[in-house]
């Protein structure tokens, strides 16, 4: 990391595992949870928080000086809101299918906690550089929890991965299959979502015994 | 019978925390008090309950394809629904902003009591997901929107009241230290999820059965007009 100072490179680096906005800071559960029965929405919805994050946090950053603090909320939710439309208008341009499936959860990014939660604790106080930093590094943190959690729902779900059969056919009997394993259809079922992301809390804080509660 | 049949819909099968995860946040952050969770319900049954029915008519009279035609014929093809997501949330914070200083005039101890959370709830998903809903599924009239709003809003606070009771309990049991606090909560919630899926028969089973009455009255009626062995006869044919 040359071309960041450590302090920098701290900023991205922090919320990908010990600072992680989804398990630690409690961020952003919603829309984490509801899309991530396929590997592929959960990249897609990955990427658009990443874009909204990284660059509104830039705008409120450079806004930071002027915003009066008491219609703060206001016009953060108005940045949000607009950067959520071009996302959701090229995602109905580029990837039809996948925006059905997304359905109301792109609007819903504009309510993700996780981005008025870095507006309100950092990009209100620090430059446009590191409030850039700091967007794309929470961004990958969600990112790498929902790739996670919509890896193994679509691997023990459907036995695919993005689309793709990677345990063999389940009727032709090939593969895994040929030794009477079953796809678990469960795991496509809205529950397992928040399950599975509890397994990922307890295993991390099995780790990191600094994490734990209480 | 819409009105009942959409309201029980949106408490119990299409629950906002259960089945569709709107409101995680605020639901996992003021679940630890069951006397907090009891005020912020409450404050989001009641912005919904405002909230859905405006955003309705904003989206049936400003936004959708079409609706300016009330203007005047000139407007009949506009399409603004692009915009809906940026005046929904705007017609959402300023709601959220005008109710906190009306309360604050007129009822000092309700404020003190919901004032704390009306700002929490403009950015809470779970409202601004009950007006998206509400858009997407079409709803039909002012009358029906409201109704979903409120019911909307029940089965919110019905949920967050339940994890608050549990959570308060499990204080005393013995959880694994690794998932005490946020992990166990997750897994509860993933188990009351479980079992709020088995209310999914409830509206559709209500159905048929309501037809399968209909048509065995309608058959009893007209034969024991006659006599009660041609009754006999059709109810074996059937």
């Amino acid at each position: 990391m040359g071309l960041l100072s450590k302090k920098d490179a701290a900023l991205i680096k922090d919320p990908l595992a010990d600072n992680n906005p989804i398990t630690i800071q409690v961020l952003g559960i919603c829309s984490a949870l509801a899309i991530t029965a396929e590997l592929e929405a959960s990249i897609v919805m990955s990427i658009s928080v990443l874009f909204v994050l990284g660059v509104g946090n830039v705008v409120i950053s450079l806004m930071r000086n002027i915003i009066p603090s008491k219609i703060r909320i206001i016009v953060q939710l108005i940045v949000v809101a607009t950067l959520v439309i071009i996302v959701d208008l090229v995602l109905k341009a580029f990837a039809y299918e996948l925006s059905k499936t997304l359905s109301v959860f792109v609007g819903l990014i504009i309510t993700n906690c996780i981005i008025m939660g870095r507006f309100e604790a950092f990009a209100l106080g620090n430059g446009p550089w590191r409030s850039f930093l700091d967007g794309i590094g929470n961004a990958l943190g969600y990112a790498v929890i929902l790739i996670m959690v919509g890896f193994f729902r679509e691997l023990l779900g459907s036995g695919t991965l993005l689309g793709i059969p990677v345990l063999g056919d389940p009727i032709e009997k090939t593969g895994l299959y040929a030794f009477g394993y079953e796809n678990n259809g469960f795991m496509l079922l809205s529950p397992m979502a928040l399950i599975v992301v509890g397994i990922i809390i307890w295993v991390q804080r099995t780790r990191n015994k600094a994490l734990v509660e209480d | 019978m819409e009105h009942v049949e959409l309201f029980f819909k949106s408490i119990f099968i299409d629950n906002m925390v259960f089945a569709t995860f709107l409101g995680m946040c605020s639901y996992l952050a003021v679940s630890k008090k069951v006397s907090t969770a009891v005020g912020l319900g409450a404050a989001v049954i009641f912005v919904l309950a405002i909230t859905v029915p405006l955003n309705w008519l904003l989206d049936q009279y400003v936004l959708q394809p079409g609706a300016l035609s009330w203007l005047g014929a000139e407007y009949a093809d506009y399409d603004l629904s692009f915009l809906s997501f940026i005046m929904f949330i705007a017609t959402i914070a300023t709601m959220v902003q005008l109710v906190e200083i009306v309360v604050e005039k007129f009822s000092p101890s309700l404020y003190n009591s919901l004032g704390i959370f009306l700002p929490l709830i403009a950015v809470n998903c779970a409202i601004l997901g009950g007006s998206l809903f509400m858009q997407s599924r079409e709803i039909a009239t002012l009358g029906l929107a409201t109704t979903y709003g409120v019911g909307s809003g029940i089965g919110w606070f019905l949920a967050i009241l339940a994890i608050a009771a549990i959570r308060e309990k499990i204080r005393y049991s013995n959880v694994p230290p690794a998932l005490r606090g946020l992990g166990i909560t997750f897994i509860i919630t993933g188990l009351m999820a479980i079992g709020f899926m088995s209310f999914g028969g409830m509206l559709t089973g209500g159905d048929e059965e309501a037809t399968n009455e209909e048509t065995t009255v309608e058959v009893q009626v007209l034969p024991t007009k006659d006599n009660t062995e041609l009754a006999n006869n059709t109810k074996i044919e059937e």
